[in-house]
């Protein structure tokens, strides 16, 4: 009987563990399962993620001039360039620049150059055709990019981001 | 029931910690340690599934309010937008707004349990006040946060409310301007709503704060209504016994609240909320949502428009009065076999009114709904002070172990004689 009963504390102490084992780990899917959503509900949603591309017809810009245009909220420069402005890129030496990188690693097609507009030292948007390199200058603190939109004077750390695109046609691209 | 601490902590850095500001042993001695009767049946889980409802709709109304816009021209399409383009919106909306429904569920059983077992009655009575606070918040609360999708019924059930306050003599008119914003119910009176919807809700925080101190001063009642004598007998501690209890009931009301979010998420909705709030039109049928339609199958019963708002709020501060309307010393509805049959005529009058509330008006619905609000009153202000005076009683057991004993005899007799007949 005494057997018996001891036996029983054994068996019914494993199941015991089993049980509270089991609701836990069952407690735990069932939390996270709630967790994520309300985690996920920040990220961007459908309407924002729709807005995350944009097309761009290039007939309009005229040799010399830069187009802005808006792409998930922010500026992008659409330079179409003159010959002179390509060479001078092309011709730079790496060891000049800060953030070393050639102007055929930044464009696809050497007449379209296409950055962010958005200053890589603490956010302005920089100004077209002005500075020493005719590129672009930031009024906020000074930085001056070159017409490959890369880093040449000034407090900014790298060169205007390049954004992922595509040529849709010889006239149109798609950013983003 | 409280007193000081037992909890002495483990580590060092819990005694520093515990010696500054004890909040370790704050929730060990009120969710640890404390005394439950041994007796409670799983009515007594409502107050910890009102504790998470809360807390769910806080969460899920938090984070709606991140994609929400309260402008009234916006406000229609943000919702949709909830819907249709934020990530598991749909689901955040429906819990939101079943939620609503799940929470007056819970609050409706465990105030009829409060009914049935006397739980109001002395030392509890302000208990019960506190409790008829948080419920008047809730319902100031779940009405506005109907407001906000801007759809038809939001707007129309806002301006049938709000033109109550147009009763109040004298001051009426200037009150419901005030309330409004404007002329009438109108993009200034959404944007408000919205404000004290996200505020109300910790206020019924902070009451429910309140409510559980008051609880822990007198301790839970019991089924049996014979408060405790003996801790060690009558007795067992939270943990685990209440936790796990709790946390079972709690479980089984999420089977529920989750039937309705998945599978029927707009049943207890109004269709015509689902259309664009227009000044210019009036639905067909005006209902509000069905946890507000007893009160007001008893405004519409009444033919006068003051005395009918004086007879809706006044149907809502009559529980207040409860601990003093009922004159019986005895407090379960287990020994009160008149009181029982009472009660449950009671439960069945609060349904019917509910359901007349959303019904159109015609003579015989508004017969019936005066008839039952007739009784409703005639529960509180004849039927309790009187039964207490007249009834007899059945005999009280002398204590909870006494009545836990009483029924486990019983059932282990039995027990005892089937395992008797197994082994022969």
């Amino acid at each position: 009987m005494g057997d018996h009963l001891a036996g029983a504390a054994t068996v019914d102490q494993s199941r015991r563990d089993f049980l509270f084992i089991a609701t836990g780990a069952a407690g735990a899917v069932a939390t996270a399962s709630l967790v994520w959503p309300l985690i996920d509900q920040m990220n961007p949603d459908a309407s924002t993620l729709a807005l995350s591309s944009t097309e761009v017809d290039l007939g309009a810009v005229a040799e010399g001039q830069i187009l802005t245009v808006k792409w998930r909220g922010k500026p992008v420069f659409v330079r179409h360039r003159t010959k002179k402005e390509i060479d001078e890129a092309a011709a730079t030496p790496l060891s000049d620049l800060r953030d070393p990188q050639t102007d055929a690693q930044r464009v696809q097609k050497p007449e379209w150059l296409i950055v962010v507009g958005v200053c890589t030292h603490l956010g302005c948007i920089p100004l077209g055709h002005q500075g020493k390199y005719d590129g672009w200058f930031c009024p906020c603190h000074g930085s001056v990019y070159d017409t490959s939109g890369r880093i040449r004077q000034g407090p900014a750390p790298l060169n205007l981001e390049v954004p992922e695109y595509a040529f849709l046609s010889d006239a149109k691209i798609r950013i983003g | 029931m409280s007193g000081t601490s037992t909890y002495v902590p483990k580590s060092a850095l819990g005694k520093w910690f515990e010696s500054r500001l004890p909040i370790m042993g704050l929730v060990h001695s009120s969710f640890v340690a404390f005394p439950v009767p041994r007796n409670l049946n799983y009515l007594w889980a409502f107050g910890a599934i009102l504790s998470f409802m809360l807390v769910a709709q806080i969460v899920t109304g938090v984070v709606l309010a991140m994609h929400y816009t309260s402008e009234s021209t916006l406000a229609f399409d943000s919702v949709e937008h909830i819907m249709r383009d934020v990530d598991y919106g749909w689901l955040l909306r429906y819990l939101h707004s079943n939620g609503a429904s799940m929470f007056f569920l819970a609050v409706y059983v465990h105030m009829f349990r409060g009914i049935y077992y006397g739980s109001y009655k002395a030392p509890r009575e302000v208990l019960w006040i506190l409790g008829v606070i948080i419920y008047l918040l809730m319902m100031a609360t779940a009405f506005m946060g109907y407001v906000l999708p801007w759809g038809q019924m939001s707007f129309w059930g806002a301006t049938v409310i709000t033109n109550l306050f147009t009763a109040i003599p004298l001051v009426g008119k200037s009150v419901s301007t005030w309330l409004w914003g404007g002329y009438s119910v109108g993009d200034p009176t959404l944007n408000r709503f919205f404000s004290l919807h996200y505020l109300l809700p910790f206020m019924i925080a902070g009451v429910v704060g309140l409510h559980v101190w008051a609880l822990h001063v007198s301790g839970q009642n019991n089924p049996d209504g014979v408060e405790v004598k003996n801790v060690e007998r009558d007795t067992v501690a939270f943990t685990p016994y209440a936790t796990l209890k709790d946390l079972f009931g709690l479980s089984v009301f999420l089977i529920v609240y989750a039937w309705f979010v998945f599978y029927i998420p707009n049943f207890l909705g109004d269709a015509d909320n689902y259309i664009k709030a227009n000044p210019l039109q009036t639905p067909a049928r005006i209902v509000p949502e069905w946890y507000l339609l007893p009160f007001y199958a008893i405004l519409r019963a009444i033919p006068n428009k003051l005395i009918g708002v004086i007879a809706l709020f006044g149907a809502i501060a009559l529980l207040a009065f409860l601990p003093w309307l009922d004159t019986s010393p005895i407090k379960s509805a287990k020994y009160r076999p008149v009181f029982r049959v009472f009660f449950w005529a009671f439960v069945v009058v609060c349904i019917g009114l509910g359901w007349l509330g959303s019904q159109e008006i015609n003579d015989a619905y508004v017969l019936a709904a005066r008839i039952l609000a007739i009784c409703y009153f005639a529960f509180f202000l004849i039927v309790l002070p009187l039964l207490g005076l007249f009834e007899t009683t059945k005999p009280l057991p002398p204590s909870i172990a006494d009545a836990v004993l009483a029924r486990t005899k019983d059932g282990s007799a039995k027990a005892g004689a089937a395992s008797a007949e197994k082994a022969a």
